[in-house]
């Protein structure tokens, strides 16, 4: 059965432009994601040396599940982030994950520095790395579509991951584009591939895998679970207006963060709402190969360039991020003007939460005078659309000394240039809720510095202020997403993979061992996991929640800036002493 | 009336690759997005939208005609019957194929090919499938 196969791992040398597969039995036992790319950073990393040292390794690490059942979609990427200095995740869908399953690869490893630019083509039965001296300086959407052209293998059913300049220029919030719309967004995974004088991964493959035969369990459990999502309504709110849903629930509870957090509500919430752009702006929804729900959102930008009636049109995908970091953290509506900044950010291959709340940040430190033409070239002022584009591109390119400290992060140009206490920083800039105490704290220590480790949104609405109840919250809570980020599942399918289902699934798919003893074994993993962040340089008692969260509106009101202090350090001295 | 497999409304394919799933999960007892019958792809890129390619059940079928065989044979109003202990693998039938619709897989040199049993229907979200009588395939 497939629990007794080992798992395949690819090591690519970029100094060489060669590979090397590996057969690993032993690593079964970490299931996969994020816990199989922990213990290959441990085998590969050099937790010492900083993120741009050339032997760092890039980790993409798919499960057991991937591909076996539906919304099985997504990879982890396991990296030291030059951002925050320690090691990190960052998660993308896409066609990836399967790409990299019928390529017969379980992870992937890119170590070493090319002396050139170049571009890796691979997957089942192929390796090449190739010159990109002709894809170096182009943009992230020409590079796609380039790539696209020249590689016939695998058409309509590969995966493309590349960098914009942004990535080539080392800022350290740069991202990696996968396939059109998915990114592995946050924390500058961009930047090390950059680094690598890595352009691009072409991944494609087209081998098969037995499956049980049928009348076993696991065609039973893949139909329990494919009506589930798709009959019982419990994905619906991702199809239908998809994440930007959040805009106007999180305004009504004054949770969402608008310029530069110096409010929760915003006037223009209504026009860049998730109604708002499914009735002007959606052209339609896509999926990740693999997921039936089809959550990416694409919005129609049609823009008049001439006097006469000329046009063009281009696809945005949008979501309640993107939304939030160019449209209210900057004070710009209507959905439209967002695209134009979203479309921005594409291009250039910036991770677009970070690039919205550095600009923020930017805005109120030139309103107050930290700042002025000098450093920022154009009068960047929130709700004024056409400055924040030319701001973008002096992200990407480091235009002057300014625009190359805020690419290193916003607490470092603050450092540089005042204004740290209204700078929105949480271990990385943050998302776009602003529910509270619980959240801010688990965004600022939590494992990827994201909303996405645990979740501290849900616990701020019960207006929790019970500190025994918060630290047990996280904590399960990050399990119970680890669990998913092993298989690797997305996390919107969290309410369809309790921990029933998902030992039923394993157990049906051949990995019977794996579905023994779940909680305890991801008890062990989480451990592991963040010891080998530890290792690398992160210190829970050293990250800092900036004055702003302290002292804004939330939907308990004015914030309990004493809960949230003896959270942040309980916390803290948990994770410290896992 | 016998009935085939029609792509019917592909505008509203999200590209999930789901139907393909279904057949080779059904049909061939294998995770793969190669070894079905019906084939998704992408036309440049994701926002171009998506094709499928599938047997249209010819009613002269030009890869019945080319097997030197016997391995395919005409099945009147729905598509084509194969017989995998007479097949030489030449893969004659993908060439002669006016839509491209048989791959030949990797891994068995057995051609691929729709039998319109409509196990992928069920399995798409958007009703981009349907079965319809022979009557109704003017493509």
């Amino acid at each position: 059965m497939n629990g007794a196969v080992p798992l395949t791992l690819m090591d690519v040398d970029l100094e060489r432009g060669a590979c090397r597969l590996h057969r690993r039995e032993d690593l079964r036992e970490k299931v996969g994601g994020s816990s199989l790319a922990a213990a290959l950073y441990r085998e590969y990393g050099l937790p010492g040396e900083d993120a741009f040292a050339p032997g760092q390794p890039l980790i993409f690490a798919i499960g057991p599940l991937t591909g076996y059942y539906p919304l099985m979609s997504k990879v982890v990427l396991g990296f030291k982030s030059p951002y925050s200095g320690d090691y990190v995740e960052t998660h993308a869908g896409g066609r990836l994950a399967l790409a990299l399953r019928f390529s017969g690869l379980d992870a992937l490893v890119i170590r070493g520095k090319s002396p050139r630019p170049v571009y890796l083509v691979l997957g089942d039965r192929h390796f090449a790395c190739k010159d990109a001296g002709h894809l170096w300086g182009m943009d992230a959407v020409t590079t796609a579509r380039t790539i696209r052209g020249s590689e016939p293998r695998g058409r309509g059913q590969r995966s493309i991951l590349r960098i914009g300049p942004a990535g080539e220029n080392l800022v350290k919030y740069a991202c990696i584009n996968v396939d059109t719309f998915r990114h592995f967004g946050r924390l500058g995974a961009g930047a090390v591939m950059g680094s690598k004088k890595l352009k691009a991964v072409m991944v494609s493959g087209d081998r098969s895998f037995s499956l049980p035969y049928q009348g076993t369990s696991y065609h039973k459990v893949y139909r329990q679970i494919y009506q589930r999502i798709t009959g019982s309504g419990v994905m619906a709110k991702y199809h239908d207006l998809g994440t930007p849903v959040n805009v106007l629930v999180l305004n009504g509870l004054h949770s969402l963060p608008t310029r530069n957090l110096s409010a929760t509500t915003f006037e223009g919430a209504a026009q860049i709402s998730g109604e708002y752009f499914a009735d002007k702006l959606l052209l339609r929804q896509i999926a990740c190969s693999g997921c039936p729900v089809g959550c990416i959102h694409i919005g129609l930008l049609r823009e008049k360039f001439s006097p006469e009636h000329e046009y063009y049109y281009k696809q945005v995908s949008y979501d309640h991020e993107p939304i939030f970091a160019m449209g209210s953290m900057l004070g710009i509506a209507p959905g439209e003007a967002v695209m134009l900044l979203l479309d921005e950010a594409e291009k250039w291959g910036l991770d677009v939460i970070s690039c919205g709340v550095a600009l923020a940040w930017a805005t109120e430190a030139r309103a107050a005078g930290l700042i002025g033409d000098e450093q920022t070239l154009v009068p960047l002022a929130f709700g004024k659309l056409e400055p924040y584009r030319q701001a973008i591109a002096a992200i990407a390119t480091r235009a002057n000394e300014f625009y190359r400290l805020l690419g290193e992060g916003t607490a470092v140009a603050a450092a540089r240039y005042g204004g740290a206490e209204f700078a929105c920083v949480l271990g990385q800039e943050m998302a776009g809720y602003a529910t509270g105490p619980v959240y801010f704290v688990s965004q600022a220590l939590g494992f990827r510095y994201s909303h996405l480790d645990s979740a501290g949104y849900q616990l701020d609405q019960q207006k929790t202020s019970m500190l025994e109840e918060a630290l047990n919250y996280l904590e399960r809570e990050e399990r119970q997403r680890l669990m998913l980020t092993c298989l690797v599942a997305c996390l919107f399918a969290r309410n369809i993979y309790d921990q029933e289902t998902i030992a039923a699934a394993l157990a049906a798919a051949g990995f019977s061992e794996l579905a023994q003893n779940l909680e305890e074994r991801f008890t062990s993993l989480q451990r592991e996991r963040w010891r080998v962040k530890k290792e690398s340089g992160y210190d829970p008692h050293r990250v800092a929640i900036p004055r702003r969260f302290h002292e804004v509106k939330t939907l308990q009101g004015k914030l309990d800036a004493a809960f949230m202090e003896t959270l942040r350090r309980a916390y803290a001295a948990r994770i410290a002493g896992y | 009336m016998a009935k085939v497999l029609k792509a019917v409304a592909m505008e509203r394919c999200i590209g999930c690759y789901s139907c393909m799933f279904a057949c080779a999960r059904l049909v061939h007892n294998v995770l793969s997005w190669s070894r079905s019958g019906i084939r998704v792809r992408s036309l440049g890129g994701l926002t171009a939208g998506f094709e499928a390619s599938y047997c249209l059940a010819c009613p002269k079928p030009a890869c019945a005609a080319a097997c030197p065989s016997g391995a395919l044979g005409e099945r009147p109003g729905k598509g084509v019957r194969y017989r995998r202990e007479l097949c030489l693998r030449c893969g004659r039938c993908s060439h002669a194929c006016p839509v491209k619709a048989i791959w030949l897989d990797q891994e068995t040199g057995e051609p691929v090919v729709c039998l319109h049993c409509g196990r992928c229907v069920p399995f798409c979200p958007h009703g981009c499938l349907a079965m319809v009588t022979s009557a109704e395939t003017s493509h």
